[in-house]
């Protein structure tokens, strides 16, 4: 395979998972700000944009931060590249320049969603259409995921694009935990009182954790549960547990394919290794923070290990 | 349908009745209805949209990606006339791998005073780098489209020869398909001789002309300029169907005297490339050095033997619309047979007689650019305004010999699908051909091009136009 190919699988399933997270943060961002005065509302979507990273760009366009302007912000607007929709249209050229590498039906998948996701955001989104939108755009995700899983030989582009799904979920989960937790900082001190609740809840939906977590803590909301759920949990699909054991084993079937191991394979046993022998409290010892950034630096690091090893770049 | 129709009409004749190609077609086409066939007018463009098969049209930014429109009438010919097509066409595209190679070489036909010199002088598609050597296999021209235009019941003309980098063959297998996929009991009661082996005769017919330098199985590569290349999709859907890797300049380079792909496991090397990029692109060390699309060096893997070039590099020297008009002295001179498909009568307005009587008969030519293709820049005399005859006028007097004229021809028609019914519209033909030093192998059928507005002409997808799927009759 193409090394060009590769880098374009890898990227055609990190821009998916953006996108899908994306979606994801503006619906739990919809749930809180119901709950809440205008006030309140206003700080809420200000964390919403803050935790899917695009604080700076957009401080840069807009004063006040209403639902309506941060959700079309994070949808559609021209000037953000990181809008569901230029990412779309990202997925969507990768799908071309890979298009001989992908089965028929993931093609379609891809290109049918396109069009639909495409028209959908063609207009500002307003309140009524905003849920619509979500649903939809989270459904190409499982569409174009059954595509692949369903459909495409188990070759090196099944596994670059898998690859590319987890590393990016790693990174997402591990920025909304981060931003989300530095916003809930002060009310950690009051242990076991008067937890916010819903900014809680609202990190849990943001990765679709809500019903998961609730089927294994019988409802009760506990700060260091939460992250222990997110952070270590290998049965959720969103845990960053999981999504390195996932990144692993692609990497390894990579590994299997070409007859060698690579930097990238090294790397990821080091993560690992981190991450299994360490615990909860350990965690919080050691500080969330702390323990984040160097998670995402360690994923970033093992992103560029692949890219070098399979010549993504010439 | 009535005998008013002044044009050939491929389906009915003049009292009303059809065809033989197109009994068991339209015996069947009539007993469906009116909703049915709307119905399936509708899906058809639903399933190109959905597929992607799309094209770009340059200077078009907002809507990047526009369909081919795509009707579902099928262009019927019968076994006897594509056996005297296709000897036509084989014939003339003998000729034109014998005329390259002569044209680099010795230049016999120069000599021998049918071909005047200036032709070659002046023409921006010679390539000097390709003088004296020869390409494996002696072949210049791998894949060719033929396009002929019908004008009465035996009146083929081949109107253009393309012998550089021709176009639209995988609308001829999608349209098959999409024909295939909507009306499956169809092929089941006409007998349509397959076009989808296509690809692998491709495949086969490019792996037969490879260089000395091939170990085992030759590796077929096709490199195109890119995704945002007009006719990107068909790059990718022959690539994809031949098993070949699709590849850009970017991801190649020369190593040890072999034209390499930077693939996961490191640089491999290609033994024929079928490129979709154009001469002057292919090596920033020997043409057009800003280019970023082509490998630095692969002209001197080629004259190596490292590489196989397809079409190779200054075949399009051969198919301007200057050379054409010397087609049938061509043919005759290295085939030794008169043209078996005649030329469209050709005024070379590089004469100045010729130049006189087109200007004197402006109104009623189709003047084009001898360099230009996709129907840009060319004068439908019938159809021009009196203003646009004379701006036309006057380019053609500042450079008479960037022009040459024929006489508007009555193409045939062969109706579409409206929503009122079956309508005649202008259409014309594009047969491909691979060459490889022991065949010369003809798909039957080719792309039919259809003029999609009443009346018009021009069928070229730049300028609107549609396309068909072209059946060739079992005997």
């Amino acid at each position: 395979m193409l090394g060009r190919t590769a880098n374009a699988l890898f990227w055609m399933f990190r821009y998916l998972e953006r996108i899908e997270n994306t979606a994801r943060m503006i619906d739990a961002g919809m749930r809180m700000a119901l709950t809440r005065d205008v006030v309140a509302s206003e700080e809420e979507w200000r964390s919403v944009i803050a935790a899917a990273g695009l604080r700076e760009s957009y401080d840069a366009r807009h004063a006040t931060c209403t639902g309506l302007q941060a959700w079309n912000f994070m949808l559609r607007d021209k000037d953000n590249p990181a809008s569901v929709l230029a990412m779309f249209a990202q997925v969507r050229e990768n799908a071309r320049q890979s298009r001989n590498a992908v089965t028929g039906e993931l093609w379609e998948a891809v290109n049918d969603s396109w069009i639909q996701i495409k028209k959908l955001l063609a207009r500002p989104v307003s309140e009524q259409r905003v849920g619509e939108a979500v649903s939809m755009i989270r459904q190409a995700g499982t569409l174009v995921h059954g595509a692949i899983v369903g459909t495409m030989l188990r070759n090196e582009g099944f596994y670059f694009a898998r690859a590319g799904t987890y590393i990016e979920r790693a990174d997402n989960v591990a920025r909304i935990l981060d931003i989300k937790y530095f916003l809930l900082l002060p009310s950690l001190t009051y242990v076991g009182s008067s937890l916010d609740t819903g900014q809680w809840d609202t990190i849990l939906r943001s990765v679709s954790g809500d019903r998961a977590y609730r089927w294994l803590n019988a409802g009760q909301i506990d700060a260091k549960r939460i992250v222990e759920f997110l952070v270590l949990d290998t049965r959720f699909p969103r845990s960053l547990a999981f999504s390195h054991g996932a990144l692993r084993e692609h990497l390894a079937a990579l590994a299997r394919i070409h007859g060698n191991e690579c930097k990238a394979n090294e790397l990821m046993r080091e993560a690992d290794t981190r991450l299994s022998k360490i615990g909860i409290d350990d965690v919080f010892d050691r500080g969330l923070h702390e323990f984040l950034v160097e998670f995402t630096k360690m994923n970033t690091a093992i992103g560029l290990a692949i890219a070098e090893e399979y010549r993504f770049h010439a | 349908m009535s005998g008013q129709n002044e044009f050939f009409d491929e389906m009915h004749v003049g009292d009303g009745s059809i065809r033989d190609a197109y009994r068991d077609y339209h015996k069947w086409y009539s007993s469906k209805s009116a909703a049915f066939l709307k119905r399936k007018h509708r899906d058809a463009e639903t399933s190109f949209r959905r597929t992607g098969i799309t094209f770009n049209v340059y200077g078009e930014s907002e809507a990047e990606e526009r369909l081919i429109p795509f009707d579902m009438v099928p262009r019927i010919i019968d076994a006897g006339e594509w056996r005297r097509l296709s000897r036509g066409i084989e014939q003339r595209v003998r000729a034109l791998n014998a005329f390259l190679h002569d044209l680099y070489h010795r230049q016999e036909i120069i000599r021998a005073g049918r071909v005047p010199q200036r032709l070659l002088r002046d023409n921006p598609a010679w390539l000097r780098n390709m003088v004296g050597f020869t390409p494996p296999g002696g072949i210049y021209t791998h894949i060719v489209g033929i396009d002929l235009v019908r004008t009465g019941p035996d009146e083929f003309y081949v109107l253009e020869d393309n012998a550089r980098t021709p176009s639209g063959v995988s609308y001829m297998l999608e349209n098959r398909e999409t024909m295939m996929a909507m009306f499956p009991e169809l092929f089941m009661h006409v007998p349509v001789e397959t076009v989808s082996n296509y690809p692998r005769r491709l495949a086969k017919s490019l792996a037969a002309c490879a260089p000395p330098a091939t170990k085992g199985k030759p590796v077929v590569a096709v490199l195109t300029p890119g995704m945002y290349n007009s006719a990107y999709f068909e790059h990718a859907f022959l690539a994809d169907q031949m098993g070949a890797e699709l590849v850009e300049g970017s991801d190649l380079r020369v190593i040890n005297g072999r034209v390499a792909m930077r693939t996961t496991r490191g640089y491999q090397p290609i033994d024929v490339i079928y490129r979709r990029v154009d001469d002057e692109f292919l090596d920033p060390l020997s043409f057009n050095p800003d280019s970023v699309l082509g490998v630095p060096g692969i002209m001197d893997v080629y004259r190596a033997g490292g590489i196989t070039i397809a079409n190779a590099p200054g075949t399009g020297v051969s198919d301007d619309k200057a050379i054409y008009s010397f087609m049938p002295e061509i043919v005759e001179f290295y085939t030794g047979e008169k043209p078996l498909l005649p030329n469209v009568e050709t005024w070379r307005c590089a004469d100045e007689d010729s130049c006189r009587y087109v200007l004197d008969n402006l109104a009623e030519l189709v003047v084009k650019e001898v360099h230009g293709s996709g129907g840009y820049g060319m004068l439908i005399g019938p159809a021009a305004t009196k203003a646009e005859l004379a701006e036309f006028r006057k380019k053609l007097e500042a450079h008479p010999e960037n022009y040459i004229a024929q006489p508007t021809l009555s193409l045939s028609t062969c109706p579409i699908f409206t929503e009122k019914g079956l309508a005649p519209r202008h259409v014309d033909l594009r047969p491909f051909v691979l060459v490889s030093p022991d065949t010369i192998d003809i798909t039957p059928g080719g792309l039919t091009r259809v003029a999609m507005k009443k009346g018009s002409l021009v069928v070229n997808s730049s300028q609107g136009g549609g396309t068909k799927d072209t059946w060739v009759l079992k005997d």
